[in-house]
């Protein structure tokens, strides 16, 4: 089971088109910063999407959401907390399971 | 409403964002694009050889006006060929904007003939791209690719049109308006107003004076903040011309082949005033060590350059000559009569010795000599290698966009085709490129382009067929291990220029070569000198790679 702690979720509000995901996730994988978990859902009508990333709280953290945000196709990025996230239900069906 | 096909559309946005000069190569994808820009009046094509040149062209008009510039390619190799100068573009913040074609959006996913993602390999090296998926969408997206390309801290963009969008007819109520850059951010005034108490505290204070000066136009104000306090002034290799060459204040440039006094200074300094760099590591040397005792502001335009690497800074996320204009009116006159005297001794004690300046035929004296005879208007690409920092560490730069260079990529094939680039843009000046055979030979197809439009070219070649500065590494960090590092056959440029129509001059061969390297320098259109050097001559000072600034190894010339 994936431990929440030490751990942060990040909340990037997006465009919806198909390059969006290579641009977030690319950024992580070239830094060498991992994403554990990752959840999109379209918002509205379909042109934005929430992106939820599950990443390590370590001191690159502050970097990473800098770059984020220099993504054209990212409108906010926002660092909350794991506990109480989508991840941490996710987690519990999954150990009950 | 008028109606036009996406590529006349694209042609019409480029003409409206004063686009005169565009470099690249048609192909199947691209070929709508290329009939409607053959139709076009207002703009210029420049058929390149081989794709890195075409970007390397759009590099060197955009590096020397500080404007947008564009390059095209058709899809597959074409496009990837365009890839290195991109990313050389994205590491040296340099605004050009890409346009490639590609496959028929229904073919899109099909491995098609000539078919590949430039769109997703493109990502890490640019600023942003696009694939456009309807030829209504170039409405907003080339606009945007130059607003973007210029905005903030430039960068490159790349807009990837299948061929069916640039033949799909659009119509439309108007034409936007062209992109422009984004003006940039208010900055903090508390924080600026606590950098200018810094500099008022500060008894040993150093500028240390980066690219972001010369984005944002700042090198007259970063001067006058140097004069009216007292800031000796260091460079980086993109800041190079910041402040001029000669001046009283000015230490040169910093970091792995700086004078020793320059890196001394900094060793001793208590105040850095950082101004649109990034802490490379080639200027700082290991970070740890740099600058120990002093306090750090740190001025940038992008906000993930603040504590990237250095972490205890104050930093202002701002327009560097926004900051600096400010800052000139808040610092008082002072003299700083003992940190000048120190930084005299230091200068005095620790001198930049450049060995031979006296022979047109030494490496620095073929710098020195060229600059002499071409003059301060000329402007002076070189490619990468030893020859390039003897240009950074001899070359008399005076003005910014002066001195164009690939800094943070470090891309050998650089010199030639930037140098093409910097001459269509600025046809009343005279441009130097210097370059190695090793260099030279990465894009030397581009001597065809520059013959081709006679452009005033002058290629000073410091011909030591090797690789000279990986000699340099393997003499000195693997114990003198050479190893695929010399060319086993010498090449006839002299032959090769002949080939291509350009004259040129083998001062290996001259009973004067003062006076004949002045001669063809002076001459109109394109040349190619060639002087030949001695592999065995290293750049020094070095600061081994990974090591502390003040570890410097010295040549012969320093002992």
């Amino acid at each position: 089971m994936i431990s929440l702690e030490n751990r942060v979720v990040l909340e990037l509000n997006v465009n919806n088109h198909p390059g969006v995901m290579s641009h977030v996730c690319g950024l992580f994988a070239r830094r060498a910063f991992n994403v554990e978990a990752i959840l999109v859902l379209p918002l509205g009508g379909g042109e934005t999407s929430r992106i939820q990333l599950l990443v390590n709280a370590d001191q690159r953290l502050d970097q990473m959401v800098k770059q984020a945000e220099k993504l054209r196709d990212v409108h906010e990025v926002q660092v909350k907390e794991a506990a109480g996230s989508s991840f941490e239900r996710m987690v519990q069906e999954n150990s009950a399971a | 409403m008028p109606s036009m096909t996406g590529a006349e559309l694209l042609i019409r946005l480029l003409e409206r964002q004063e686009i005169t000069t565009v470099a690249g190569i048609p192909g199947g994808t691209n070929l709508p694009i290329y009939d409607a820009l053959g139709r076009s009046s207002r703009i210029r094509h420049v058929l390149a050889r081989h794709e890195q040149g075409a970007a390397f062209m759009a590099q060197g008009m955009a590096r020397s006006t500080g404007k947008p510039a564009v390059c095209m390619a058709t899809s597959g190799p074409g496009a990837t060929n365009l890839l290195t100068a991109i990313a050389d573009a994205k590491l040296d913040s340099v605004p050009i904007v890409c346009i490639t074609g590609q496959v028929p959006l229904g073919l899109v996913g099909t491995d098609a003939f000539q078919e590949m993602d430039i769109y997703g390999m493109s990502i890490p090296v640019t600023k942003h791209n696009y694939l456009v998926r309807s030829a209504r969408e170039l409405l907003h997206v080339i606009p945007e690719a130059f607003r973007i390309a210029a905005s903030g801290r430039p960068g490159p963009v790349l807009v990837d049109i299948p061929k069916d969008i640039q033949c799909q007819s659009v119509t439309f109520d108007m034409l936007p308006a062209p992109g422009t850059p984004e003006t940039s951010p208010d900055p903090d005034i508390d924080q600026l107003n606590r950098a200018a108490e810094m500099i008022s505290r500060s008894r040993k204070p150093i500028l240390y004076l980066g690219g972001g000066v010369t984005q944002s136009g700042a090198s007259e104000t970063s001067t006058r903040l140097a004069e009216k306090n007292t800031l000796p002034s260091v460079m980086t290799l993109m800041g190079l011309g910041a402040m001029p060459h000669g001046h009283p204040l000015s230490l040169g440039m910093l970091g792995m082949h700086a004078a020793k006094h320059t890196n001394l200074a900094l060793q001793e300094c208590d105040l850095l005033i950082a101004a649109g760099v990034r802490f490379d590591d080639r200027a700082t040397g290991r970070l740890e060590e740099f600058c120990p005792d002093a306090d750090i502001i740190h001025i940038d335009i992008d906000p993930s350059e603040l504590g990237k690497l250095k972490t205890d800074c104050v930093g202002i996320v701002c327009d560097v000559k926004t900051a600096l204009e400010h800052l000139l009116a808040n610092v008082q006159d002072k003299q700083r009569g003992e940190w000048v005297d120190r930084i005299a001794t230091l200068k005095r004690d620790f001198p930049a010795l450049l060995p031979e300046t006296a022979s047109p035929l030494s490496p620095y004296g073929l710098v020195r000599h060229a600059a002499e005879y071409v003059g301060p208007d000329a402007i002076v690409t070189t490619d990468v290698g030893q020859h390039q920092m003897r240009a950074a560490q001899a070359y008399p730069v005076t003005r910014a966009r002066q001195f164009l260079t690939s800094g943070g990529l470090g891309t050998m094939g650089f010199g030639l085709p930037a140098a093409i680039g910097a001459a269509l843009a600025h046809p009343d000046r005279s441009v130097i490129c210097f370059t190695g055979d090793g260099s030279l030979l990465m894009n030397i197809q581009e001597l065809a382009t520059a013959a081709e439009h006679n452009l005033n070219i002058k290629i000073v070649l410091a011909d030591n067929q090797a690789l000279g500065l990986v000699q340099q590494q393997q003499e000195l960090f693997y114990e003198n291990r050479k190893f695929a590092s010399s060319y086993g056959n010498a090449l006839d440029f002299i032959t090769i220029a002949k080939g291509f129509g350009i004259a040129s001059a083998d001062l290996a061969y001259s009973e004067d070569p003062a006076s004949d390297l002045r001669d063809i320098l002076g001459s109109n259109g394109p040349a190619l000198i060639r002087i030949p050097v001695n592999a065995a001559e290293n750049v020094y000072p070095m600061v081994p790679p990974g090591a502390a600034n003040t570890t410097m190894i010295e040549g012969a010339a320093n002992d």
